[in-house]
């Protein structure tokens, strides 16, 4: 590594957006042959720097190299004739073009990623649309067109972060034999488990700079965590993890005598096939599922958006039969989907977000006691630790940020039952730890939270039960504690379930 | 995985069926709009002859050229509002001088015309691009431009051109069934849209028009596309302009007025999205032909014309929601 100059040279790389400072004195190096992985908290530039490297946004200062020769990447096109080709954080296929258009529209050889493809054992047909194809799906393409190009250094920028692990694992394979051909990758991720598994290197961004490169080991988690937050911040969330659980048992103990704040009953609807399951107030349940078990339909029916074709909800033991979200949100259940800007405003500020479901209620009419809204407002704002700096335009804010103020609009305007789908999706770990902590503290304050996450490790640290779902069903039940990663995957694929018939 | 692939490459042949629904469901059905009003329409007249087709293609023809112009604008996400104005342009401008002119000249001169047309809708597209004044905005302040530059043009009605330069809009080719301005019009599409249509600057107005942000990713110079959209819009409404010259035989400077609103009523009724990226030009020329069949048959029932322009309108609102029914039907039959 000592005598070739690195494959990828970043010198002090600088770039504003008005007066917010994305990158600042930014560095990394990637060797060639090596899997590099770029780590940080959400807004410390990851995507910043991938983007001025692959040549979508100018840097305000700095240069970049590739192997040796200064280089000035205009635009993708250039970047791509340099020996870069990215996966980006976002599927990059235009939608209402088909597949086979998209590929003719970048000039990519059509059988070249159907080659691509077939090593990547998937089965997509170019006739369909872009906008059809489902987005794990999506980001293959997007991963076979870029191997297309043979890259000297493949960028993937997040993209297990919409994969379901059998993909992933497929992901993971790619990078591996990348290595082997003297290729390099540069890995984008916040799950710090496959930083540890798969990568040589890892250089982590702390507020736009680049704290520290180190090499991965197994078990090195935390020293990557502490990077990523800084040393203050890391002590502080780490502490009082068991004290939360014990105090969460004990309130569980006390409520069984209670309805269920949220019960299921026999419920059909899209794949969901009979599911029965119940959830008392102070008790935090997570799903865990394969992609396309059902559980977009569950969380549709639950929070009104669609109606079951049998089967019962009942909340605090009424029955409830939403025909609109509305009707759900009167019944105290509410929901934090999957994309946050399906729950938001993007162009209003902070505070209208938040205080939105309250003006919702169409009875009322006259003036809004703005006094009352700014309190609830900032109450919700310090109790979810919102960085308000940029509040004039909620699509200003940083990913994790808009996360916490889709579950702020609730806290504003109270409910009875939560319901998150993958609510840490594509947060960094600093936000997902303060998530974990504000859903354990909802439910210690009486809520019922139903929480489907795609990551795994999550379950274990927030939810008191699992339930495993599996083809439209619940197929097996887990305590918080006893759902590793292993014994959830298993359950997952229903292997439980059938394990316990034939014993 | 194998097994999933088998049974995917089984539903390849009704996968295959249905997208060619969901892709050309709505050019078909405007079609078969256009064709059962045609096939009325036979029946209303006392004697229906060649005469009523040669009327209707010149009644139509212009609304037909703006109509594609407009489709390209707005597959490529855009909205051009100053058509109106510079068809009346073109029109004046080829009025005017065209009526001391021979034909060869006077077809020379409507080319030159053309190609200003290109140029003006460059200059509209170069605007957006530069000053990023919204396309609605940036065209409606067009028009009035136009407008006023048609004006100064020739102030009233007037001028003419000649005889040989008529017969291309309201003469007729081979058989009096088939009137010429038909056959430019076609010709017309055939070599200027279809070329582009599946080619990459074809795709890439689509892609401008579907996501702009990922048009660029895919290394579409957006900005270019955009201005390469309004110039074909352009050209297009130059066409419609010198066509109503031919088909009219005079300049008039407010001519063009009645195009605005209807070039966009035809694209919509010609099943591409105001959003972009959604349609083709086929559906908006039928378009064309029905919203003027539509008057032409009000007219020759004696409706009164303002009734005309009321059942227009529910005409639009229903072919539209009929297209957005089939559209939620596909949103949920897939996946």
């Amino acid at each position: 590594m000592t005598g070739a100059p690195p494959l990828l040279r970043v010198q002090g790389v600088e770039k504003r957006f008005g007066p917010v400072v994305a990158l600042q004195d930014a560095n990394l190096e990637v060797a060639p042959g090596e899997v590099h992985a770029l780590l940080g908290a959400n807004g410390a530039g990851k995507s910043t720097l991938v983007k001025i490297v692959t040549g979508v946004l100018r840097p305000d200062a700095g240069s970049i190299a590739v192997a040796g020769t200064p280089v000035h990447v205009a635009n993708p096109v250039a970047a791509a004739r340099s020996g870069l080709a990215p996966v980006f954080q976002d599927p990059a296929l235009v939608p209402d073009l088909t597949v086979a258009q998209n590929l003719r529209l970048t000039a990519t050889p059509h059988e070249a990623v159907r080659r691509e493809l077939r090593a990547l054992e998937l089965d997509v047909d170019l006739g369909e649309a872009a906008g059809d194809v489902p987005l794990p799906q999506l980001r293959m393409i997007d991963l076979a067109r870029a191997l297309t190009r043979d890259p000297q250094l493949l960028i993937l920028d997040e993209i297990t972060a919409a994969l379901p692990s059998d993909l992933a694992e497929r992901v993971f394979a790619v990078m591996r034999s990348r290595r082997e051909s003297g290729r390099s990758v540069l890995f984008i991720t916040h799950r710090l488990a496959e930083v540890t598994a798969t990568c040589d290197r890892a250089t982590i961004l702390r507020d736009g700079r680049d704290v520290v490169t180190l090499t991965p080991r197994e078990g090195g988690e935390a020293a990557i965590v502490e990077h990523m937050l800084g040393p203050e911040v890391a002590r502080g969330a780490a502490a009082g993890a068991e004290e939360r659980r014990q105090r969460a048992h004990a309130l569980d103990e006390g409520a069984r005598d209670e309805p269920p704040a949220l019960e299921v009953d026999g419920l059909r609807a899209g794949k969901i096939e009979r599911l029965s399951f119940a959830v008392r107030a102070g008790e935090v349940v997570g799903l865990a599922a394969l992609e396309g078990q059902g559980q977009d339909d569950l969380f549709a029916v639950l929070s009104g958006e669609r109606r079951p074709d049998e089967g019962e909800v009942r909340a605090q033991g009424r029955l409830v039969k939403p025909r609109h979200p509305a009707d759900a949100i009167r019944a105290g259940i509410v929901l934090v989907p999957a994309d946050r800007l399906h729950a938001l405003l993007p162009q209003r500020s902070v505070s209208e977000n938040i205080a939105a479901p309250r003006y919702a209620r169409p009875r009322r009419w006259g003036p809004i006691n703005m006094l009352a809204e700014r309190r609830r407002v900032r109450e919700a704002v310090e109790a979810l630790q919102i960085d308000i700096r940029a509040q004039g335009q909620v699509r200003r804010l940083s990913g994790g940020n808009q996360q916490k103020v889709t579950i702020a609009r609730w806290l504003a305007s109270g409910f009875r039952t939560l319901l998150c789908y993958d609510p840490t999706r594509g947060i960094d770990v600093g936000t997902k730890r303060q998530i974990y902590a504000l859903l354990r503290r909802l439910a210690d304050g009486g809520a019922a939270i139903v929480f489907f996450s795609s990551e795994l490790s999550e379950f274990r640290l927030v939810a008191d039960r699992v339930l495993a779902v599996y083809a439209g069903r619940v197929t097996a039940e887990l305590a918080g504690e006893d759902a590793d990663e292993e014994a959830l995957l298993r359950a997952m694929h229903g292997l439980e379930a059938r394990e316990a018939i034939a014993s | 995985m194998s097994a999933v692939g088998a049974t995917a490459r089984a539903a390849g042949g009704r996968a295959t069926l249905r997208r060619a629904a969901n892709r050309h469901g709505w050019t078909v059905g405007v079609y078969v709009l256009l064709a059962a009003l045609v096939a009325y329409w036979t029946t209303v007249p006392a004697r229906f002859g060649s005469f009523d087709v040669q009327t209707l293609a010149i009644d139509a023809l212009p609304l037909a050229f703006v109509a594609i112009g407009q489709a390209i604008v707005v597959l490529s996400g855009g909205i051009d509002l100053s058509v109106g104005s510079l068809i009346s342009l073109m029109n004046v401008l080829s009025a005017r001088f065209m009526v001391s002119m021979s034909t060869r000249e006077a077809i020379l001169f409507a080319l030159l015309l053309v190609l200003a047309s290109i140029a003006a809708g460059a200059v509209t597209g170069g605007l957006i691009v530069l000053t990023r004044v919204p396309d609605i905005i940036a065209t409606l302040a067009m028009l009035f431009v136009w407008a006023g530059v048609a004006l100064v043009v020739l102030e009233v009605p007037g001028g003419g051109a000649p005889l040989g330069y008529v017969k291309l809009g309201s003469g007729y080719t081979l058989s009096p069934w088939l009137p010429t301005g038909l056959v430019i019009l076609v010709a017309t599409v055939a070599l200027v849209w279809l070329p582009l249509r599946w080619r990459r600057p074809g795709l890439a107005l689509y892609a401008i028009g579907s996501n702009r942000p990922r048009a660029h990713l895919s290394g579409v110079p957006v900005s270019l596309a955009r201005v390469g959209a309004y110039a074909l819009g352009g050209g297009f409404a130059g066409l419609a302009g010198l066509t109503l010259t031919a088909t009219s035989g005079v300049g008039d400077p407010l001519s063009g007025q009645y195009y605005t609103l209807n070039s966009v009523a035809a694209v919509v009724l010609g099943g591409v999205s105001l959003l972009g990226g959604v349609g083709g030009v086929a559906g908006p020329i039928a378009a064309a032909f029905i919203l003027t069949l539509v008057k032409t048959l009000m007219i020759l029932q004696g409706v009164d014309q303002n009734y005309a322009q009321v059942f227009q309108g529910t005409l639009i609102i229903l072919v539209v929601m009929v297209g957005g029914l089939a559209l939620r039907q596909k949103g949920k039959s897939g996946t």
